[in-house]
């Protein structure tokens, strides 16, 4: 019962080893990414796991409705800023990516080393 | 405190941050440069009226916002950052001061002014983790120091430079996230994110598994940021193919800053509140330290490109920084920290002293620089005068942090007598890969004419002048580092003085 009712908390471990997988095994730079941004996106799944309450609402106080249970709205907003930084991440690394292919035609890891090693 | 004092925590981000997009927008030749100089030296001054204001005893804490400290963001300043913020705001100061025909010969005119705001970016973001005391404020500084270092080190015009930097940008991302992970579980367990705040509660819920996970991805994540061996694989290459006057600023500071932040988490928030932490820290990073020692110093006696072989060194010298730390003393943690000073002083006349070389020669391979003394007679005395801070010769200010360093390892009794024979051994290492450069650059005869080497540009040779009379000088007068660090060794050991 403990283990399925932390269901989401397995989900993001399982997440997290997948992203980890790629970014170590994977050679194309692309998939690799991938890989880092899955990673990371399995974090934002831990944060916004751990501010939820059994039957919460969004935190906007409404007169007159008595008894309201809200959500923990701090790991959401820090989590919004985890996601810009993810994605700047994700965007230069691209970025990256592109100059790469530019200089040494290629964006496979094994293919690059090869290049420079000339 | 009165007045603009007060601010001054915040304005150490805030000048360079602010300035970052106003330097975009400079389009004209030199203005850029001239005011990413003037809002560094601006931050440099800041550091050292802050650094001032600690000596004088005075507590900085700044509230965001003027929100109390564990709801609002808290910034403040103690001897630990202020001796680090002296050394990241100097070391950005400096280079640019002496790196401006370096970077026009390495960065096209219409992408200066992008590369300088890049340049502050990474400055604030390096300042912005030195005074923060919130975790999840460290975090996104982190990450905007980071990406800014990204950019600085894929500037210049070598391709080697881009998969360097992609390898970088992998590791330290997940550097990043571990550390994410490591906070967000302790948010879970203690709902606080201000650091001493979250010293106080943590305290409560020490034997629970997800603070014991959390103390894990946190060092191994900062670990990854600030090079320890084995975690050291993207310093190389990064520091080998980045534009020479990037190398000065990062190789002085980036590990520099990710080392406190390790110290400081490890000590500040753990050691006191999580059983046997210190013991685990101690037999974790030891061994990783000497190995970094060891291992490091010996593939840089074989390189035979300079900018590598300061890069290994400094991988090395994460090791000694280590070392002090892993001894759990107020003696080695002082002697930690003040090597901390000492190496960013000393490296960072070094890469300067590369800088000069690069200028006039065709190559930083060993056959690029031979007899270039003969021709630079001033590039190579400065490189000399910080090999030796670098080897640990007395007289200049690395032998005052291997000193300590030896004599803090001396009162372990058996296993410290093992760890001075390998801080000696270390430094026998530095002391041969630097004699190789000298053997090159003043015993070799150069086999191609060059009557092109002359004595570098008098801008770039005059500051890593300065810089190599500041390791003679803290050498002989060491007495502000060693207050500083000893200071901060008290905070992180919490001896109240």
């Amino acid at each position: 019962m403990t283990l399925l009712g932390l269901y989401h908390y397995w989900v993001f471990a399982v997440l997290l080893m997948i992203g980890f997988y790629a970014v170590i095994a994977r050679l194309n730079l692309i998939k690799k990414l991938i890989g880092l941004f899955l990673f990371q996106s399995a974090v934002f799944l831990l944060y916004i796991t751990m501010g939820k309450v059994d039957g919460g609402t969004a935190p906007i106080f409404q007169v007159g409705v008595e008894n309201q249970i809200f959500s923990n709205p701090l790991p959401q907003v820090l989590i919004l800023t985890a996601i810009v930084v993810g994605i700047s991440t994700m965007a230069l690394g691209l970025g990256i990516v592109v100059r790469i292919k530019e200089e040494y035609g290629s964006i496979e890891e094994h293919e690059i080393q090869e290049i420079d090693q000339q | 405190m009165t007045g603009l004092s007060q601010h001054l925590p915040a304005l150490q981000v805030v000048v360079p941050m602010l300035s970052a997009p106003v330097i975009m927008l400079l389009r004209a030749r030199g203005l850029a440069w001239a005011a990413a100089t003037a809002a560094s030296l601006l931050a440099f001054a800041i550091a050292i009226v802050l650094t001032l204001g600690v000596l004088d005893g005075q507590d900085y804490n700044y509230y965001m916002g003027s929100w109390p400290a564990p709801y609002g963001i808290e910034l403040g300043v103690d001897a630990f950052s202020a001796l680090v913020l002296l050394v990241v705001t100097g070391a950005s100061a400096l280079a640019l001061l002496a790196c401006r025909r370096s970077l026009d010969a390495d960065i096209e005119a219409e992408r200066q002014p992008l590369f300088y705001a890049a340049w502050l970016l990474a400055l604030a973001g390096l300042a912005g983790i030195l005074v923060s005391a919130d975790a999840f404020n460290i975090f996104v500084f982190m990450e905007i120091s980071s990406l800014a270092s990204y950019v600085l080190i894929a500037g210049g015009p070598d391709r080697r430079a881009l998969p360097a930097v992609f390898k970088y940008l992998i590791m330290g991302t997940i550097g990043a996230t571990f550390y994410l992970i490591g906070i967000g579980l302790i948010y879970l367990m203690t709902g606080t994110l201000n650091l001493a705040d979250m010293e106080l509660r943590i305290h409560e819920v020490a034997d629970q598994k997800p603070i014991l996970v959390a103390a894990g991805f946190i060092t191994i994540g900062l670990a990854l940021k600030a090079a320890v061996f084995p975690l050291h694989v993207w310093l190389p290459n990064a520091y080998t193919y980045a534009p020479n006057a990037v190398t000065v600023f990062l190789a002085a500071c980036s590990t520099k800053v990710s080392l406190y932040l390790l110290l400081r988490f490890d000590f500040f928030v753990f050691q006191t509140n999580l059983v046997e932490h210190d013991v685990q820290f101690s037999y974790f990073l030891m061994p990783l330290a000497v190995l970094a020692i060891l291992v490091a110093s010996g593939v840089a006696l074989f390189e035979r490109n300079l900018k590598r072989m300061l890069a290994y060194s400094s991988v090395a010298q994460i090791g000694y920084i280590l070392l002090g730390a892993s001894l759990l003393s107020l003696a080695g943690l002082t002697a930690g920290v003040l090597h901390i000073f000492n190496h960013a002083l000393a490296k960072g006349t070094l890469f300067l002293a590369v800088a000069c070389l690069a200028t006039r020669c065709a190559g930083l391979r060993l056959d690029n620089i031979s007899g270039a003394a003969q021709r630079m007679p001033w590039t190579m005395g400065a490189f000399v005068v910080a090999g030796l801070s670098l080897i640990g010769i007395p007289g200049t200010a690395g032998f005052v942090s291997k000193w300590t360093l030896i004599s803090a390892a001396l009162d372990e009794g058996v296993i410290g007598g093992a760890l001075v024979a390998v801080i000696v051994l270390g430094s026998l290492m530095a002391l041969v890969y630097i004699w190789r450069v000298v053997e090159a650059a003043y015993f070799s005869e150069r086999e191609i004419d060059a009557t092109s080497l002359r004595e570098a540009p008098p801008a770039l040779l005059t500051v890593t002048w300065v810089a190599a009379l500041a390791n003679l000088y803290f050498g002989l007068v060491p007495s502000v580092p060693i207050r500083l660090s000893s200071a901060a060794a008290e905070i992180l050991l919490r001896h109240v003085p």
